[in-house]
Formats: structure tokens, sequence, C-alpha cells
């Protein structure tokens, strides 16, 4: 049976929005490729790091949950250090109580992005409507 | 200086009412410490960014080491800092 797998992963702050998706969707396609279910994905955008990496203050963190076999993880973490862009990454293994504990995480960030967008919606809807809800859109994706 | 050390011996100290400690995971009934909150792992590291030990926090043995690999998996990710003055200030 497949494990269930954690990684999180701090791309350089050097890299623009699209560099950073650019990224992330390699990951992603070498994951996939190799046969993994990726079961959910956080992005948790430009953060300011506690210690200095590589001179750098702050990175952009990504994190991506996996269902896959243990060689997928050898074959990521080697990617991982061949890419320049990735300045950490860590992958664990999820037990049963990190299963329960992420997909009760999920469920808590789902309804504090909908609350967020609801009141986004609500509060400048009366000037222009569409490009607020484009706007929405993009935090949503952002997040 | 003689009369202040007097009362000292005179009051009981109150050593002996002293709260028990317990473990805040066994009582909430918390399986699982999540490495990526550092806001929360910060409660078990002392100003230096060291974590406490477990004489301090009352955690039981089976968590206390479940904390200290949450904290060392976030300070990987540069989450929690390795070493560092007034981190509770900051």
């Amino acid at each position: 049976m497949a494990n269930q797998y954690e990684t999180v992963f701090i791309m350089t702050p050097v890299l623009s929005e699209e560099q950073m998706k650019e990224t992330v969707q390699k990951f992603e396609k070498i994951l996939t490729d190799k046969g993994a279910e990726i079961v959910h994905q956080e992005n948790w955008g430009l953060r300011k790091l506690e210690y200095p990496i590589q001179k750098k203050s702050s990175g952009f963190y990504h994190l991506i949950e996996f269902k896959a076999e243990g060689e997928v993880v050898e074959a990521l973490e080697l990617q991982y250090r061949r890419d320049e862009r990735i300045m950490r990454f860590l992958t664990v293994s999820m037990d049963k109580y990190a299963i329960a504990y992420a997909e009760k995480r999920r469920a808590n960030r789902k309804e504090k992005a909908a609350e967020k967008v609801e009141v986004k919606e609500e509060a400048p809807v009366v000037e222009q409507p569409q490009e607020v809800n484009n706007e929405s859109n993009q935090t949503e994706q952002a997040q | 200086m003689a009369q202040q050390s007097d009362i000292k011996y005179i009051a009981p100290v109150a050593v002996d009412i002293k709260k028990k400690k317990y473990c805040r995971f066994k009582k909430s009934g918390i399986k699982y410490i999540d490495y990526k909150d550092g806001e929360f792992l910060k409660k078990f590291v002392n100003e230096q960014g060291k974590i406490l030990p477990r004489r301090l926090t009352g955690t039981s043995l089976k968590y206390q080491k479940k904390v200290a690999q949450a904290v060392k998996r976030a300070r990987h990710l540069a989450l929690l800092p390795f070493v560092t003055d007034n981190l509770k200030s900051n």
C-alpha cells in the first residue's frame, strides 16, 4: 500500500510570481509522472525566515501532500537537490494521526478562505462587481 | 536585613501549594503535533530557542518526544530559530 507523505519546500525569494508557479508545477509533474496521487497543496507565499538561508531572509513556501511509494520520495528529493531554486525541503511520512490532523487543518483553512472571500465580495461590490470577483479569485489561488 | 529574613521564616513558604503539572496533550486529546505551526511550538522553547525540559512543561514522555521532533523539523524549515535572543518579545 502506498504511504502518504507531506513535503514542504522553500524557494528563493529572487523568483517572480510566475517563476515560482512554474517551479511548483515542475515538482507536481515529477510527482504525478512517478505515479503519485496529489492529495492537497498549499501555497504559503513569501514568508520571513527565522534565520537566513543562503543569505536570504525570506522565501516562498509550498506544501504538497501526496500518496506514493517510497521510491518516489527519493526521486523527488534528488530533484530538489539538483534545483538551485530550492533553498530547503522537508519530506515526512504521515501516520494516521497526521492524516487526521491534516484533514482538520484543511477544513479550517477552507472555512477561513471562504470567510475572507465573502467579506471581500460584500464590501466593494457596488462599484465594479466583475473586477472585484477577479481579484478575489486571484487571492484564492495565491492562498 | 535581619528582619526580612525573620519574616521569611515565619511565613510558610508557598512551595507546597504548587499546582500539579499535567500533560496538555493528554488532557486535551491532541494526538499529532504539527511542525508547521511555529507559533504553537514557541510555547515549548525558551527565549533562546532551546527546547524546554519536561520537568518545566509537565509534558508526558510520549509527547515530549513528539514536541522535540516537531521543534527540530520547524527549525529545519526556518519556522523556528536554532539560536536567538528574546524570542518571546519578538
